[in-house]
């Protein structure tokens, strides 16, 4: 049934004088080209795009389309992606011509409606973090964190206080360590203890008053929260340096715990995952930043503020860093999850919370009687199993497991992150799935282990394609169509 | 060359020492052991000849698919030669990890620190204990 | 509200876990003393039915380019989205999925990367595109930080004030706390780059202009490259898609590194996001390239196929050493443009690129020979070009405007004082004889300061 010819590349399925689009007749007296333009600046001819029907294109990608996994089709409990389901009245409301049509440079005073969203979107924000100071701007949650960094290097440049070090937890995401470099910051890792959180005492060792931030993912990307989260926060407030939370797991505590509550200064959102933004194929996110109010005065550029009744962009703040993009922000996404927090309000936010942990710990107590999960029996929206006893006893890994998965229907779990687990295999099922799909998951990731040891390496089996020839791909790269192929 | 004759760094690298016109220079490449370890080598990056290192610093890196390797300078001095047809040939470094995959030659500018360097049955001692 | 447990779900899980309750699960791992005591104060639980009342309620405080003719540019343009691009886009198999680390199953999203990695070099001439960035304006910064990155001992960048202000001001946010200077010309009378070449020296790293300009200008690209080329810098030009259709490419003038604003390729205005920043590079440059890059190669059955590539680049291997620290990008604006080029091929690129500088010529010359109107940068323009108010009364002009039910113009002054009296207006392919004509009537019509409107 699979569409062969349409899955070709869109190159091969051109041909020379096919075309779909088409344009009026032009209606204004035409001038000859080079009275407009000088000859040297004129291409002789148009880029050599690919020449299609309409037809032809709706196919192609209509098929391709077929190809990925995605949560409107599969169950995708990829780890610290919170791949929750994208309720559709979002994508409808988020489409409305008021919304989607905005030209970015409007005077204020022609996008009232839309500048009062997003100014209560703001407060929104700010309310569930604890952190009033709050920031669209950024395109996404590393952009936050980078923003927040800048944030934090001018608020320390404004005290005159020398603070080049940025320390991250050993279990962060990358992008930590390398927001601080962009940040012109030095990234010192910080180690993990025994049961998977902030080694307190190696923290306490690396801070001192060129400190400038900690950086902190809670809970943690091994899906636990710290419980020394107080001394920690503490212990970075007493050399005078600033607490930075990865909001990447924010899915976890909404309404149970805030993060301005348990001494963070700064952190950002990802509203793609935690308040249902589609994730894109990749994206567009969105990384809004909360800060302390300390801190509001060196946010981005511009700020929405409430005077006399109207809204107004503000661009009038001398201490700013300034901004990190062009225009306001990933509007597109803001507004999708403000009808996803709208939706549920704040009881039902907590409820998100809740039934994601409790998601969580049901699967993790399926799959602990035939997976290692070497931090605990419990865990808040996500857990992490290891496949290093398989690896020895069968010779299966962390990747076969990943494969075989495929087969049966699921999307991979995360694997080989958080670096600090061999083997790992980080699972987040979020509130959006049913018992019977975490059970009927549980149970082929059993069949799995029990599999032959040969079927599980050859996986997947069933797929379009099987296991790519990476090393190739990065050997010789093949970046871009050519004709002489 | 012998592996029983070189010297190693804890980061893998082996020095093969010589005398060449009268200056003591190094030959530098990446034990068998660190080559498997690392296992499909996609890319890697040299440095220029001319480029003055002291023991320990950064001179270049390999890449596999997921992973990317820095090389550590076991010794003190200036390259002089830079084994550029590597970077087209990486499966020298599996195939002739001693020989045709040697990867830069140091002139040596200070001599303490070779005595740091491990002898063969030193460095097998820690390979076992990765391994 | 999307939750699927029942109470007897709940229940028969608690009993798994063998917990009590969810509470006495949080309890265990949250300290109290960080524990909510409270309820989110995020006003009732919306129904379907009454967000979507509300929403209508903001979108109709909103005008737009939907309830008024748009003739607003400055990096986001009105150009027309076929269908066929919101029908392909709204499918969930593309937009509820996400980066394709799973290659086996993202054929689909990898295939789609290459395809609009493939129709990127070909609107640039250059040799290799990343898979999307933020936009155009962190765009521009990525490949000023790609330059210094390549050119070590480096640190001064050369650019001009007519590269688009707030690119230039997010450029300015990013240096803050690296060792790298900028260095801007002061735009030249007829709207050109200024006296750059002079700045150009053997410390220059990079030098960044726009062409089109923020003014719709052209610039001697090929001039500017040279001069960087001999200093030994790399030449970053932000170039304007749509303007591929009739002018060379950055690749064919000289540049190393090409960003652009994505936007006008099929993707909506949205108040300024999601957009697309589009960046490629020479073959030399690709270790540095920022962003996720798509790549062929083949299965264990032989069979061609697609994965991400040259990963070790990125922040997941390399961290602190990263290229950039981007994760999240823009593939659904990329794909977006990818249907959006495929659609207008090569023969409807190019109209549409006729259209908007013939438009944009007839318009020009409309306000030209107004009298309260002068068109003060003299020379070549693509699809948008400054108008000099006579009175001094841009504000009241755009207002007078937006009362008739135009968007005419993006006033100046806020970025260059000495343009108080001017406004840039864009016209597109969309726009008509008809409301280029009136705009040129309403503005010229509009009362002058100190007359109220309808004296």
């Amino acid at each position: 049934m699979r569409n062969q010819q349409h899955t070709q590349l869109i190159f091969e399925l051109s041909r020379p004088g096919r075309r779909a689009h088409r344009l009026p007749p032009l209606d204004v007296p035409a001038v000859t080209l080079t009275d407009l333009i000088p000859v040297d600046a004129l291409a002789e001819s148009p880029p050599p795009l690919p020449e299609l029907a309409e037809g032809d294109v709706v196919r192609h990608f209509t098929n391709l389309s077929t190809l990925n996994m995605s949560v409107d089709t599969h169950f995708y409990p990829l780890g610290s992606c919170t791949m929750k389901y994208n309720p559709k009245r979002n994508e409808r409301l988020a489409s409305l011509p008021g919304l989607v049509d905005v030209h970015p440079l409007q005077p204020d005073s022609t996008v009232q409606g839309l500048l009062g969203l997003l100014y209560e979107m703001q407060y929104l924000l700010g309310e569930i973090s604890g952190l009033p100071g709050v920031s669209l701007q950024p395109a996404a949650g590393a952009h936050g964190e980078l923003t927040a960094l800048m944030v934090a290097a001018a608020y320390f440049r404004h005290r005159g206080e020398h603070r080049p070090v940025v320390l991250t937890a050993d279990s962060a995401h990358g992008t930590n360590p390398a927001s601080a470099s962009m940040a012109g910051l030095e990234t010192r890792p910080v180690k993990s203890n025994s049961k998977g959180m902030v080694d307190l005492a190696d923290l306490k060792s690396k801070l001192s008053e060129s400190t400038a931030v900690f950086m902190l993912t809670n809970p943690n990307t091994l899906g636990l929260f710290d419980s020394q989260i107080l001394e920690i926060t503490q212990a970075v407030h007493d050399v005078g340096a600033l607490v930075y939370l990865d909001g990447a797991n924010m899915n976890a505590i909404l309404g149970i715990s805030r993060p301005g509550d348990f001494g963070a200064d700064l952190m950002h959102y990802n509203p793609h995952k935690t308040f249902s933004g589609p994730h894109g194929g990749g994206g567009p996110g969105a990384g809004p930043i909360c800060v302390r109010d300390f801190l509001t005065d060196f946010l981005p550029s511009p700020l929405i503020v409430l005077e006399d009744g109207r809204y107004r962009l503000d661009n009038d703040r001398p201490l700013s860093i300034g901004r990190v993009r062009s225009f306001f922000g990933n509007v597109g996404v803001l507004v999708r999850a403000y009808c996803y927090i709208r939706s549920h309000g704040g009881d039902g936010l907590r409820r998100v919370s809740e039934d994601a942990v409790l998601g969580a710990n049901y699967l993790l107590s399926r799959v602990k009687h035939f997976l290692d999960v070497p931090h605990g029996d419990r865990c808040m929206h996500e857990f992490v199993a290891t496949a290093s006893r398989l690896k020895k006893e069968k010779g299966l890994t962390a990747m076969d497991l990943a494969k075989r998965l495929l087969d049966y229907g699921f999307h991979a779990p995360t694997v080989y992150f958080p670096l600090i687990v061999p083997e790992s295999v980080m699972v987040e099922p979020t509130e959006t799935e049913s018992k019977e799909t975490l059970d009927a998951f549980a149970a082929a990731l059993f069949r799995i282990t029990d599999e032959a040891a040969d079927l599980v390496h050859e996986a997947p089996h069933s797929t379009r394609i099987s296991r790519p020839d990476e090393v190739q791909a990065a050997r010789n790269p093949v970046m871009r169509w050519t004709t002489d192929e | 060359m012998n592996p029983n004759e070189l010297l190693y760094a804890a980061s893998h690298e082996w020095a093969h020492i010589a005398v060449e016109n009268g200056v003591k220079v190094a030959t530098i490449g990446i034990s068998a052991f660190a080559v498997q370890q690392l296992n499909d080598l996609v890319y890697m990056d040299l440095p220029e000849v001319g480029k003055k290192l002291a023991v320990g610093d950064e001179f270049g890196e390999v890449e596999s698919v997921k992973a990317v390797s820095p090389l550590y300078s076991p010794v003190a001095g200036e390259i002089t030669a830079v084994n550029t047809e590597l970077p087209d040939h990486l499966e020298r470094l599996g195939d002739d990890p001693y020989g045709s995959g040697w990867v830069i030659k140091v002139r040596l500018s200070d001599e303490s620190a070779l005595s740091q360097l491990m002898d063969f049955a030193a460095y097998e001692k820690q390979c076992a204990a990765e391994g | 509200m999307y939750f699927f447990h029942t109470d007897e779900d709940r229940r028969q899980m608690l009993a798994a876990i063998g917990a009590e309750s969810i509470d006495q699960i949080l309890s265990d791992q949250v300290p109290d003393n960080v524990r909510m005591k409270r309820s989110l104060e995020l006003g009732p639980s919306l129904t379907e039915i009454e967000l979507e009342r509300e929403l209508r309620r903001v979108a109709a405080r909103n005008i737009s380019p939907a309830t008024h003719v748009c003739f607003l540019g400055g990096g986001a343009y009105d150009h027309f989205i076929p269908a066929a691009v919101d029908a392909i886009a709204s499918r969930g198999e593309f937009y509820t999925s996400y980066t394709p680390y799973q290659a086996e199953v993202s054929q689909g999203n990898l295939q789609v990367m290459f395809e609009y990695e493939t129709l990127i070099t070909q609107i640039t001439g250059l040799d290799v595109s990343n898979a999307s960035l933020y936009d155009g304006g962190s765009g521009a910064v990525e490949a000023v930080l790609m330059a210094l990155a390549v050119s070590k001992d480096r640190n001064k960048v050369v650019t001009t004030g007519t590269v688009h202000p707030e690119y230039r001001q997010t450029l300015a946010t990013y240096l803050e706390g690296i060792p790298a200077t900028v260095v801007t010309a002061e735009p030249a009378e007829d709207g050109t780059a200024g006296d750059i070449l002079s700045l150009i020296d053997s410390s220059t790293a990079c030098v960044l202009i726009q062409h089109p300009n923020f003014f719709g200008r052209l610039e001697d690209v090929a001039k500017i490259a040279e001069a960087a080329h001999a200093a030994g810098a790399l030449l970053i030009q932000v170039f304007d898609p749509v303007s591929t259709g009739l002018l060379k490419r950055p690749g064919d003038l000289g540049a190393d590194i090409a960003v652009a604003e994505g936007q006008g390729l099929g993707n909506p205005l949205a108040f300024g996001g999601p957009y697309l920043g589009i960046m490629a590079c020479r073959q030399e440059l690709v270790r540095r390239l920022p962003g996720r890059i798509a790549g062929q190669t083949v299965d264990r059955r032989g069979k061609r196929c697609w994965v991400l590539t040259l990963q070790t680049r990125e922040q997941h291997i390399r961290r602190d050493k990263a290229t950039s620290n981007i994760c999240s990008n823009q593939t659904l604006l990329a794909l977006r443009a990818t249907i959006h080029l495929s659609l207008l091929g090569p023969q409807g690129l190019k109209e549409t690129a006729e259209q908007c500088l013939q438009k944009t010529a007839y318009a020009k010359q409309g306000f030209a020979s107004s009298e309260r109107f002068e068109v003060p940068m003299m020379g070549p323009t693509f699809k948008e070009f400054v108008v000099r108010d006579k009175a001094g009364d841009v504000d009241g002009l755009m207002e007078y405007a937006l009362q008739q039910g135009q968007l005419a113009g993006i006033p100046l002054g806020r970025w260059y004082p000495e343009l108080s009296d001017c406004f840039l207006v864009a016209v597109t392919e969309q726009r008509t004889r008809n409301e280029i004509d009136s705009l040129v009537r309403i503005l010229s019509a509009a009362p002058a300061p100190g007359v109220t409107a309808g004296a």
